[in-house]
């Protein structure tokens, strides 16, 4: 049963705003690559089936379980994950938000739940709490019972507003 | 879905005498949180060490079943594998009791658990285990390993293993039936207490309702799978790193397995994804540890969704049937429970605390408790949040409501003109000290949700209906070392061994700022392992912030005193004038002498040198005990059986909440844990013996769409056994939601769901079986 290994994967991509070359068995994940390859640990392994969200990264802009994505097919994509998240030596407001309102516990779901938050505020800077819990389904957390959670994401919108209501300000002031 | 954002969170009901606090009540942001948001923090499957190589465990695919013959001649031959075990490499452990604080069990099962030796008792048991330079070639590896079984009859339900004549989970196993030993039996326990008479009490009752409640067996759920890492040191020594509840019983439990002294191993506690009581007990550290002695590497195994599913331990499912009786005022005046619990493959299915807590809200002056610990052939169970206490509580918290019914009062009138005082004794005999059950009854009586009207239902096929229930946990106390270093720039650092897995470093670390005077920021916290602290206990038992607190307490003011004497070294003055409050020490032999706790740090070193400290509490009994009332409103659709939870409101007493904001994570998460278990947790086990729904995708949590948010009612009636009153919170909140679920389905349906979870199928029978044939 031993069969020749099928040569490794020469991948290249832009990760959290760097090109990055690596090589890779052709069955790892990209959730392998990132943690055993990359040494970024980041992003978290719950099931490894593509059902809790807490190795959620962001491929081409898109949110991915990366358990569910092969190493192979990262090639000339671009991929952020939680270690990219923040500007040097600060926080994006969603992490603000989820320390401010406690919305963390044990911490392990909290780099997927900040990916897939990112995500949205992205699309829909105003997304309602109805809106807030359908996108953030894909991500299971047993500790918070997702109130402060939610929360936590109400709270960075309006962190994110002001810049947003203070450019409409200036544009009824010039006309 | 209804959304209540803008409400205000916590309203808080404080009751008895108020200390003032400066630190303690208050919302800092917890010390280890910017690591966690940024993705740095360390977990236990995170670990990167020299020479690392990776295992894999071989599990049988079989519930019940002979090892026959184990080859492992060509799995040992593959390229890349570095070492392979099995039973055989365990050593024998001796028969001793494991007391891990919420969790009991003999070193010889935990033993057995790990890997079996000559039959496997449990689907996932494991067989052998690989390493191997990386994950994949160890998986591969387990391809290689040959194993005949010899497949026996299994028995996986409570009634089959209770059965006469059913197979035996073990052939030697001895049970007891209150003091009477048992041979050749499933049944590995049955206790009994007694109080009064309860047959004659029932004979006067005015009102009795009986009901027979089935509890789904459930798991904790936590997203980290296990993990292990460990290295055999080339003097005999060993170091293990893993997500645990707690490093110093984990060690003990690593020595009565490896046959060890407990003071060869060091245990680096890794921070840790979740635990409930899953993370308690020892699972794949032993293999670790016997692969990384056989290689010489460090191995790290980490565990499969599926394994976690089959093969740790869950809560247990079981059978409690409870009867009660009221009199013609709608006063208690007797109460039976026969509560059985299914074990899983070896004994310790928290019987006791699930005895200790079904009549624990209500005085019931004539009672009798039977419990049986009943072993069948699925993993073992575990502790999970208030162990014991959810199922046979589920059966009382029904019944009250049934009978509430049949006489026509209020539930909340008849909680509290039965509930349990300070000063009542516990069905099992202790007295309580003083509690805060009537408060939270009275909390969720005055709360806007208990004033609110139902509303009305969404669509003509859809139903609402509202439930209440109450819930205990008594808690525990034990061991904690706390050691406290003082620097020279005012902040002090605080080293304890409490694996911290909602934010605890914090509240232990605002219970020494509280002493000390200062900033909770100015305490920095560290979790140690288990050559650099004290004992200390696990992390369960809703203890941790409650005795590691009180140990924090300790060594802070041990601090105080010696900043005292450095004060009085300064303004040579004697000791006994100098005076501490507010983190400001004064002279009171002279005016205008002051020094801020910051100020006198910068003089240590003229008088005397460093200051470090370390409080050691071991407190016994309870942990004061923290009772919980929740009030949910529900809507059914009766043409699917689903279940939508409009509203909720949690109370429950925290003594004295250090942090409400995780308080309040406590209580939210608890209840949704509870929302999950009553609606749609469950084990589902095939003819086969084995869970057909292993995996997040069929063992169906709640996610963020499937609940609302949790209103929560801080109740504070001070803990008399902790210096600042606080009681532990971390269990109780798991208690109430499935009865309460229960209650406002009836109230909804005019149906008793009497087994969980309650769902839609088992709704729809309800409805079907209501309307007749």
């Amino acid at each position: 049963m031993t069969q020749a290994p099928l040569p490794k994967a020469h991948v290249r991509c832009q990760l959290n705003g760097q090109p990055v070359e690596f090589l890779a068995d052709q069955h790892m994940s990209l959730l392998e690559v990132l943690r055993e390859v990359l040494d970024l640990t980041g992003t978290k392994e719950g099931c490894n089936d593509g059902n809790c969200g807490a190795c959620t990264v962001s491929m081409d802009g898109r949110i991915v379980d990366s358990c569910l994505v092969l190493a192979p097919e990262v090639d000339g994509r671009t991929i952020e994950t939680i270690e990219g998240m923040a500007p040097p030596g600060g926080l994006h407001p969603l992490q603000r938000s989820f320390l401010e309102e406690a919305a963390l516990q044990c911490g392990i779901c909290t780099p997927g739940f900040l990916i897939s938050a990112k995500a949205l505020l992205e699309r829909e800077p105003d997304a309602d709490e109805h809106r807030i819990r359908h996108w953030l389904a894909g991500n299971l957390c047993r500790c918070t019972g997702y109130d402060k959670i939610v929360r936590a994401v109400l709270r960075a919108e309006t962190a994110m507003a002001p810049k947003a209501a203070a450019g409409r300000t200036r544009r009824k002031k010039s006309a | 879905m209804t959304s209540k954002t803008g409400s205000k969170k916590s309203e808080s009901k404080k009751t008895g005498a108020e200390r003032k606090f400066r630190v303690v009540g208050t919302r800092p942001i917890r010390h280890d949180g910017w690591d966690k948001v940024l993705g740095r923090a360390v977990f236990g499957a995170d670990i990167k060490l020299p020479g690392l190589v990776h295992g894999a465990v071989l599990r049988s695919p079989y519930a019940h079943a002979r090892i026959v013959k184990i080859d492992l001649s060509k799995a040992e031959a593959a390229p890349g594998v570095l070492a392979v075990m099995t039973g055989a490499d365990m050593p024998i452990a001796a028969s001793k009791v494991l007391d891990l604080g919420e969790e009991v069990t003999n070193a010889v099962f935990a033993s057995d658990r790990v890997m079996a030796r000559t039959k496997a008792v449990y689907k996932g048991h494991p067989v052998a285990a690989v390493a191997a330079v990386d994950h994949n070639v160890a998986l591969e590896a387990l391809r290689l390993i040959e194993v005949s079984y010899e497949v026996l009859p299994h028995v996986v339900t409570i009634e089959q293993a209770m059965a006469p004549g059913a197979p035996l989970v073990h052939d030697d196993l001895v049970g007891s039936d209150i003091g009477e030993r048992v041979e050749h039996t499933n049944v590995a326990d049955h206790i009994r207490y007694e109080v009064g008479d309860p047959e004659a009490a029932f004979a006067e009752a005015a009102t009795i309702v009986e009901l027979e409640c089935r509890v789904s067996r459930a798991h904790q759920g936590y997203i980290e799978p296990q993990n292990a890492t460990a290295l055999w040191h080339q003097d005999g020594k060993l170091t293990v790193w893993t997500s645990t509840q707690g490093s110093f019983s984990q060690r003990n439990s690593l020595s009565s397995v490896l046959m060890m002294p407990a003071s060869s191993i060091k245990v680096v506690p890794m921070e840790i994804g979740g635990g409930f009581g899953g993370k308690i007990g020892i699972y794949l550290e032993p293999l670790a540890a016997i692969l990384s002695r056989k290689c010489g590497h460090p191995v790290k195994l980490v565990m499969e969704r599926r394994d976690v599913f089959d093969a740790t331990g869950p809560g247990p499912g079981g059978i409690i049937r409870v009867k009660m009786g009221v009199d013609a005022h709608g006063v208690i005046t007797a109460a039976t429970a026969d509560i059985r619990y299914g074990a899983g493959a070896y004994p310790g299915a928290s019987i006791n605390p699930a005895a200790v807590c079904v009549f624990a809200c209500y005085r019931v002056p004539n009672a009798r408790i039977d419990a049986y610990d009943v072993v069948i052939n699925l993993s073992k169970t575990a502790a999970y949040r208030a162990p014991g206490s959810p199922q046979a509580s589920f059966a009382t918290e029904t019944v009250v409501d049934e009978i509430c019914r049949r006489i026509g009062m209020d539930p909340a009138e008849f909680r509290l003109l039965n509930a349990t005082r300070g000063g009542d004794r516990r069905t099992d005999g202790p007295t309580f000290p003083r509690i805060g059950n009537v408060e939270t009854v009275e909390a969720i009586r005055g709360s806007a949700h208990y004033r609110a009207k139902l509303g009305r239902a969404s669509s003509p096929t859809k139903k609402r209906g509202r439930g209440m229930a109450s819930g205990y946990w008594q808690g525990i106390g034990n061991k904690s070392t706390v050691t406290i270093n003082v620097n020279n720039d005012g902040v002090v650092s605080l080293i304890e061994g409490s694996a911290d897995i909602g934010g605890t470093r914090t509240s232990i670390a605002m219970q020494a700022a509280e002493i000390l005077g200062i900033a909770a920021e100015d305490v920095h916290p560290a979790v140690v392992d288990t050559d650099s602290i004290g004992y200390t206990d696990l992390t369960a038992g809703s203890r941790t912030t409650y005795a590691t607190g009180a140990a924090a307490i300790q060594a802070a003011e041990q601090v105080v005193e010696e900043m005292k004497k450095r004060a009085a070294l300064v303004w040579e003055t004697d000791e006994a004038n100098v005076r501490f409050a507010d983190g400001v020490f004064t002279n009171g032999a002279a005016k205008n002498q002051h020094l801020t706790f910051k100020e006198l740090c910068g003089k240590l070193d003229t008088t005397g040198g460093h200051v470090s400290t370390t409080g050691v509490v071991n407190i016994r009994g309870s942990g004061g005990g923290s009772f919980a009332t929740h009030l949910v409103d529900v809507e059914v659709d009766t043409d699917t059986g689903k279940v939508e939870i409009l509203r909720y409101t949690a109370a429950q007493d925290a003594g004295k909440a250090v942090h409400p904001a995780y308080v309040e994570g406590q209580m939210e998460g608890g209840a949704v844990q509870g929302i999950g278990w009553a609606l749609n947790e469950e084990y589902v086990v095939g003819d086969d013996g084995v869970m057909q729904n292993a995996t997040f995708l069929d063992y169906r949590m709640p996610t963020s769409l499937d609940v609302p948010m949790i209103d929560t009612i801080i109740v504070e009636v001070p803990n008399e056994r902790h210096p600042f009153g606080v009681r532990g919170i971390g269990e109780t909140c798991i208690v109430p939601p499935m009865p309460a679920i229960s209650n406002a389905l009836r109230d909804a349906l005019g149906v008793r769901l009497t087994e969980l979870p309650m769902k839609p199928g088992r709704i729809m029978a309800a409805l079907q079986a209501q309307a007749g044939p």
